[in-house]
C-alpha cells in the first residue's frame, strides 16, 4: 500500500453520472416502489402527546372499518429477541416498537394499521383514537444540564489545554457571545420506508439504508435469525442526511407488521411522521469566549456547548469538536453539557457537530475581527493553524491558504469595507459581504469488495455501498476501472443489497474513501492474480515477468519494461483454462498514518446577500466556495456535493427551524410547506472551486470526503455577511427577518 | 381518509341538489380539501365534485365594464389572461405570488376564496382548535405565535387567512356570486370571509349548500391599472405564505392622488381593507408623509395577539408604504420574474452572471 496509486483514465473524469438516465425515465426503483404479490399496507398511528402513556386504543372501531386485517398494538405486537432499547454501541438507537405503552416524544408510534389499501389503513389510524394519561412536558434548551460521557458517536465530552482565564484576561480584545441554532429535521425527500416480506424465518426487505451492514445486524438482533437469513436491497436512497444510518423505528415496525399478519406488508411514513421518530438535529446554545491580542493573533477560546437529546437516551451534537480542529491558540476549551427533555433523541444529521458548531464560531470570529478592526480573512490567516491544535499532531494535507486565496479572488474579497452597512445595490438593497472557514474530518469507516475479471475480459466489482444521490454508482465504478486498469464500460459494479462484501457506511462523509480503497485494491489484486497466471505460464509474452514486471491497461496486462509484449484478460483466462480470477479487498484507515497525522478537508466559503433596509428580507446573492479534499475522483459530481453542502448552509442560516409548541412538545411546522428548505429562488449563483491537494497518507488513492464539508463554513459566512450588510448581529439562527428589523 | 360519497355535478343546480346531503362539501382542485382530508381534518361524508360543471370556467368581460371571473378559473390562467393581467396587474401579482407553479395550475379562484387558515394548530389534530372543531378552545393562544393576526382576532381565534388573491380583489371591491338551495345571492368579497368573533368554525357567510359560481370585478377596479402592485414579505423567496402583504392601487389625477386602494394580508382572518388609508390619501400628494400617514392608518387598533407576532404592525406599516411608493412609481410593463417580491425590481442583467461574477454584486459604497 505504500506505493502511490497512479491515476487511470477513470479517476479524475468529469462524467455526468451513469444512473442519470434510469433515475429521469423512472427506471431507477427506490424501496417504496417494490411490491410483493399479496401485499398489505401499513400506517402508523402516532402519539398525540410527547410524555405519558396510552391508556386506550379504540381498535374495534378501526378493525371493523373495511379493507383493515389487523391492528398492531403493544397487546399483539411480536415480542423481540432483544430489548429495542440496548445499544451494543455509539451506533445504535433506543427504538419504540411498540413493546409497551409509554410514550416518550410527540409523533411516537403508538399502533400500525394494516389493511389491504393505503386508504384503509390510513383511515383505521385515525380510527383508533388514542387515549392518554399525559404527563407534564419539558422541551427547549432551559432546564438542569448534565456532562454526557460522550458526544456524537463516541467523541471526548471535554478537550482543551492551556489556561484559558488567563489567556483571556490577558487579552487586548475579548467576545463572548451566545448563539443558538434550531433543532432541524433531516426531511430527506424519499420517506422512510420498508417493504418486507418473511418466509419463515428468512426476512426480504427494502428499505433506504446508508449502512446495509450495521442495518443487517440490527434486525438480526432484534428479531433473533442469523444475519444471514436477511436479505436487505437498497438501490437507490432518497437522500439520507444521517436519517437511513440506522434502522429506525418505522421501519421496524413495518418488519413487524409483516410477521405479525403473516404476508408481505409495506409500510412508508408520512411526512409529518418523520418529525420524531427518525432523528434530528438537536437545537444548540453555545458560548465563544475568544481573547485576542491587538494584532488578531489568540490568546485563548473557550467553546462551550449546551444542547438536548431525549429522556431515554444520549446523542449529543458535537459542536464544540470543530473547535480542536480549526485555528491555532494557546489556550483552547471545548466543553458540552445536555439537557434531558421529552424529545426523541437526535442522530446524526448534515455534518453533525461541524454544521452546528461552524455556524457559532465563524460568527464570533466575525465579532471579534470586527472589535478588532481587521479584515475576517486576515483574521483568520494570523490564527492558521499549521497542526491540529489539540492533537499538535500535522495535518495529512491542508490546502487551506490555497483555499482562502483562491476564494477571495473570485468572489473580489479585497474590496470589502470592514465596517457595516456600507454597500447598496443600485435598487437601494443593502448589500454585505462575510465568509467563513469550511472543514470537515477526512475518516474512514471499513469495507470489503470483491472483484471478477471474467473471460470476455470484462470485470465485476462489487461491495454492499450505497447511492444516496451522491454519485456512488458512478465514482465507485470510476475508481475500480482504474483499479483494474479496465476502460469504466468494461466494468459492471454491484451496490446497494447485503449480500455484497460489506461495504461500509455512507456517512460521515467516509463512503468513497473506504469503499473506494476496497474496491481498488480488490481490483489490483485480482490483475496480481491474472499476472501470477501470465508470468509463470512460458506461453505468455509476459512469461519470467515476475508479478511486479506488469502493468494493466486497456484490459491488456504488458510488462512493465517494454509495452509491446502484452496480452489480453481473456487471452490469458483462455489459456489458463480459466472462467475468471477473483480477489478481495479492504479499505480501511491505515492506524499508523491516523497516529501520525490528523487528516480533514479544508475549505473557504464567501457570501453575499442582500437585505431590504426597511422590510428585513433576506436572500443570498453569490456563494463563491473554495474545497480542498484531496483528489477528485470526479470534478462534476464533486461540484455538485459542494453546492448541495452550500445549499444546505443557506438553508441552515436562513430557514430551517422546528417550531414546537413548548407546551406540549407538539411539531408546529411538520411538513414540507411549512417547515422552510431554500427553493430554486433563494439559491443564488453558486461556484465551487476545486483546489488541487495532494494527500500522500490519508488512504491510497489521496481521497478525503466531499458530501458534508460544503454546510460547514457557509452558514457562518451568510450571518456574518447579513450583519455586515445590516449592522445587526443576529446570534439566534436561522435569521430570519424579524431578528434584523430595525 | 374517511370513506364518503363522490357525486360529480353535470351542472350548477344538481350541485346545489347534491349538497343537501349530510356533511357535503364541493370539491375542486382540492389544493386545501385533499390535504385537509388524507390529515383526517376534514371528514366530508360526500364530495360534490363540481370541475365538470360547464360554464364556470371563463373570464367575461361585461358590457358595463365589469369582469366576471368563473369559480373554476384556475389561478395561472387568470394571472396569465393577458387582458386581465393588463387591467388587473395587482391581481395577477398576487396569483403569481402564491404557492407553487404546480399548485397554480391545479387550483381555482372560488377555491382560493375557500382555503382555510394555515395556523399550526388548526393542521394538529392533538391540539384544540375552535375553528376545526367549535368550542374545543384555542391552542395558539400563548403558544407559538409568530404567524398569528394583529387586526380583527378574537379570543377564540387568532388564525389569519392566507389567501394572496384575496387581497387585491378585496381592494378592487371584488364580488362574490353564490347560488343556493334559496337562490342567487352577491356578496362583497370583503364581507364573504368573517372574522371570528366568537364562532371561527365559519369561515365564510356561506350557508349550507351554497356554491361560489363567480367573482365579479366592478367597472372602475380597472381604473387603477396603472398605478397597481401588491408586495408580499414572506420567509423564503418564493413557495411561502405572507407573513404580511399590501395590494396598493392608485389613480392619479394630475398630481394628486385622485383614489387610492389598501387592503393587507396575513394580518387578521380576512384580508383587510384600509379604507381609513385610502380615506386619508384621497385628493393628497402622493408624498412620503402621505404613505406614512396612510400606513399608520392602515394598522390603527393593531395590537399583538402573541408577544412573537408584535413585529408584524410595525412590519406591515412599512408593507403599505412600500407598496403604496411602488403603486406610485408605476405598474410594470409585466409582472417581475419574482412577483411581489422586495427583490421584484432587480434588473434582469443582475441575475445572468457567468463571467462578470466577481463584480456582480455591484456595490455603491455609501
Amino acid at each position: 500500500m505504500s506505493e502511490r496509486v497512479r491515476h487511470g483514465a477513470a479517476i479524475g473524469a468529469d462524467l455526468t453520472r451513469l444512473d442519470g438516465p434510469d433515475k429521469v425515465t423512472g427506471a431507477a426503483r427506490y424501496a417504496a416502489d417494490f411490491r410483493f404479490d399479496g401485499l398489505l399496507h401499513a400506517v402508523m398511528a402516532v402519539s398525540g402527546i410527547a410524555r405519558g402513556r396510552v391508556t386506550g386504543l379504540d381498535v374495534t372501531a378501526a378493525e371493523a372499518h373495511p379493507g383493515v386485517v389487523r391492528v398492531m398494538t403493544p397487546a399483539n405486537a411480536p415480542k423481540l429477541a432483544q430489548s429495542p432499547d440496548a445499544k451494543d454501541g455509539p451506533f445504535a438507537f433506543k427504538l419504540d416498537l411498540l413493546q409497551d405503552d409509554g410514550v416518550r416524544y410527540a409523533n411516537q408510534p403508538v399502533a400500525v394499521v394494516i389493511a389491504e389499501t393505503l386508504e384503509a389503513a390510513t383511515e383505521g389510524a385515525r380510527l383508533l383514537a388514542p387515549r392518554y394519561a399525559a404527563e407534564d412536558v419539558r422541551v427547549g434548551l432551559d432546564g438542569e444540564p448534565f456532562v454526557p460521557e460522550a458526544v456524537g458517536p463516541g467523541a471526548p465530552t471535554r478537550a482543551g489545554y492551556g489556561d484559558v482565564a488567563a489567556g483571556l484576561s490577558a487579552a487586548h480584545t475579548r467576545i463572548e457571545a451566545t448563539y443558538e441554532t434550531a433543532a432541524q429535521y433531516h426531511n430527506a425527500l424519499e420517506p422512510h420506508a420498508a417493504v418486507a416480506s418473511w418466509e419463515g424465518d428468512h426476512l426480504t426487505l427494502y428499505t433506504p439504508s446508508q449502512a446495509l451492514a450495521m442495518a443487517t445486524g440490527r434486525i438480526a438482533a432484534l428479531f433473533g435469525i442469523p444475519p444471514g437469513n436477511i436479505h436487505i436491497v437498497c438501490h437507490y436512497l432518497g437522500g439520507g442526511f444521517g436519517s437511513k444510518a440506522l434502522v429506525t423505528p418505522p421501519q421496524f415496525l413495518g418488519i413487524m407488521a409483516a410477521r405479525l399478519v403473516g404476508r408481505p406488508v409495506k409500510l412508508v411514513t408520512r411526512r409529518e411522521q418523520m418529525f420524531g421518530p427518525v432523528g434530528h438535529r438537536a437545537a444548540t446554545r453555545q458560548t465563544l469566549k475568544l481573547g485576542a491580542e491587538a494584532d488578531g493573533t489568540l490568546t485563548a477560546w473557550d467553546h462551550h456547548t449546551l444542547t438536548q437529546t431525549s429522556r431515554y437516551d444520549d446523542f449529543i451534537e458535537p459542536s464544540g469538536i470543530i473547535s480542536r480542529n480549526l485555528y491555532a491558540s494557546p489556550a483552547l476549551a471545548s466543553t458540552h453539557e445536555a439537557v434531558r427533555v421529552d424529545i426523541a433523541t437526535p442522530i446524526f444529521m448534515r455534518a453533525p457537530g461541524e454544521a452546528s458548531g461552524s455556524v457559532a464560531i465563524e460568527s464570533a470570529l466575525d465579532e471579534l475581527a470586527a472589535e478588532l478592526n481587521l479584515d475576517p480573512l486576515e483574521l483568520r490567516l494570523r490564527n492558521y493553524a499549521e497542526v491540529e491544535p489539540v492533537s499538535k499532531k500535522p495535518f495529512s494535507s491542508k490546502a487551506l491558504r490555497d483555499c482562502y486565496a483562491r476564494g477571495a479572488e473570485r468572489f473580489g474579497w479585497a474590496s470589502r469595507p470592514k465596517a457595516p452597512r456600507q454597500m447598496r445595490n443600485a435598487d437601494g438593497l443593502l448589500v454585505g459581504w462575510g465568509m467563513g472557514t469550511a472543514t470537515y474530518p477526512a475518516s474512514m469507516f471499513q469495507a470489503e469488495a470483491r472483484a471478477v475479471i471474467r473471460a470476455d475480459g470484462s470485470a465485476l466489482v462489487e461491495t454492499a455501498q450505497h447511492d444516496m444521490g451522491q454519485g456512488a454508482w458512478t465514482s465507485l465504478a470510476q475508481i475500480a476501472a482504474d483499479g483494474l486498469g479496465l476502460p469504466l464500460d468494461s466494468v459492471t459494479l454491484s451496490i446497494g443489497h447485503n449480500r455484497l462484501p460489506n461495504g461500509g457506511l455512507a456517512g460521515g462523509s467516509t463512503a468513497t474513501a473506504t469503499a473506494g480503497t476496497a474496491l481498488h485494491t480488490a481490483g489490483q489484486a485480482a490483475i496480481a492474480a491474472l499476472a501470477e497466471l501470465a508470468v509463470n505460464d512460458p506461453a505468455s509474452p509476459l512469461y519470467g515477468a515476475g508479478n511486479a514486471g506488469v502493468v494493466s491497461a486497456g484490459g491488456r496486462l504488458a510488462r512493465r519494461d517494454d509495452s509491446s509484449r502484452s496480452e489480453s484478460f481473456s487471452e490469458i483466462l483462455a489459456r489458463a483454462g480459466r472462467d475468471s480470477v477473483e480477489a478481495r479487498g479492504t479499505g480501511a484507515s491505515d492506524p499508523a498514518a491516523k497516529k501520525a497525522y490528523a487528516m480533514h478537508a479544508h475549505g473557504a466559503v464567501f457570501a453575499e446577500v442582500l437585505v431590504d433596509p426597511d422590510l428585513g428580507q433576506i436572500r443570498v446573492s453569490r456563494l463563491v466556495g473554495a474545497f480542498a479534499a484531496g483528489r477528485i475522483v470526479n470534478p462534476r459530481l464533486v461540484r455538485s456535493q459542494y453546492y448541495g453542502g452550500m445549499i444546505w448552509g443557506v438553508s441552515f442560516a436562513l430557514h430551517e427551524h422546528a417550531a414546537m409548541d413548548a407546551r406540549t412538545g407538539r411539531f408546529l411546522n411538520n411538513n414540507l410547506a411549512e417547515y422552510h428548505l431554500p427553493v430554486n429562488a433563494d439559491i443564488p449563483t453558486m461556484e465551487a472551486i476545486l483546489v488541487p491537494e495532494e494527500d500522500p497518507h490519508v488512504n491510497p488513492l489521496g481521497i478525503k470526503g466531499v458530501g458534508e464539508i460544503g454546510i460547514t463554513g457557509t452558514a457562518g459566512a451568510i450571518a456574518n455577511a447579513v450583519w455586515h450588510a445590516t449592522g445587526v448581529r443576529v446570534r439566534d439562527i436561522p435569521i430570519t427577518l424579524d431578528k434584523v428589523l430595525g | 381518509m374517511n370513506r364518503f360519497d363522490y357525486v360529480r355535478a353535470g351542472s350548477v343546480a344538481e350541485a346545489v341538489a347534491a349538497s343537501a346531503a349530510p356533511g357535503a362539501a364541493y370539491l375542486a382542485a382540492g389544493t386545501n380539501l385533499l390535504d385537509l382530508m388524507k390529515g383526517g381534518l376534514a371528514t366530508p361524508a360526500t364530495l360534490v365534485d363540481i370541475t365538470r360543471i360547464p360554464g364556470l370556467s371563463s373570464i367575461e368581460s361585461l358590457p358595463d365594464g365589469s369582469t366576471r371571473i368563473g369559480a373554476l378559473v384556475r389561478n395561472s390562467d387568470l394571472a396569465h389572461d393577458a387582458g386581465f393581467a393588463a387591467r388587473y396587474p395587482a391581481v395577477a401579482e398576487a396569483l403569481l405570488s402564491g404557492a407553487s407553479a404546480q399548485l397554480r395550475n391545479a387550483a381555482t379562484t372560488a377555491g382560493n376564496l375557500m382555503q382555510r387558515t394555515r395556523c399550526p394548530y388548526f393542521y394538529d389534530p392533538a391540539s384544540a382548535c375552535n375553528k376545526r372543531e367549535a368550542g374545543a378552545g384555542c391552542a395558539a393562544i400563548g403558544g407559538e405565535t409568530r404567524l398569528h393576526a394583529v387586526l380583527g382576532f378574537s379570543e377564540a381565534c387568532i388564525a389569519v387567512h392566507p389567501s394572496d388573491l384575496c387581497v387585491p380583489l378585496a381592494a378592487l371591491d371584488a364580488a362574490v356570486e353564490i347560488e343556493g338551495p334559496k337562490g342567487t345571492r352577491t356578496v362583497p368579497l370583503t364581507e364573504f370571509h368573517r372574522l371570528p368573533g366568537d364562532a371561527p368554525e365559519r369561515d365564510t357567510v356561506l350557508e349550507p349548500g351554497e356554491l361560489i359560481v363567480a367573482v365579479r370585478l366592478p367597472p372602475e377596479a380597472a381604473g387603477f391599472s396603472a398605478h397597481a402592485r401588491y408586495l408580499k414579505i414572506r420567509e423564503r423567496t418564493s413557495y411561502a405564505f405572507a407573513l404580511v402583504s399590501a395590494a396598493a392601487m392608485l389613480r392619479l389625477d394630475g398630481g394628486r392622488i385622485g383614489a387610492a386602494r389598501l387592503a393587507l394580508g396575513g394580518v387578521a382572518l380576512k384580508p383587510w381593507r384600509a379604507r381609513g388609508a385610502e380615506d386619508l390619501l384621497a385628493g393628497r400628494e402622493p408624498d412620503a408623509t402621505a404613505f406614512r400617514e396612510a400606513a399608520e392608518a392602515a394598522l390603527e387598533g393593531a395590537h399583538a395577539s402573541g408577544e412573537a407576532n408584535a413585529f408584524k404592525i410595525e412590519l406591515a406599516r412599512r408593507v403599505v408604504t412600500r407598496a403604496l411608493q411602488r403603486a406610485l412609481a408605476g405598474t410594470p410593463e409585466r409582472v417581475p420574474a419574482l412577483p411581489a417580491s422586495p427583490f421584484a425590481d432587480a434588473p434582469a442583467s443582475r441575475r445572468a452572471l457567468p463571467q462578470a461574477f466577481p463584480q456582480a454584486g455591484a456595490t455603491a459604497h455609501v
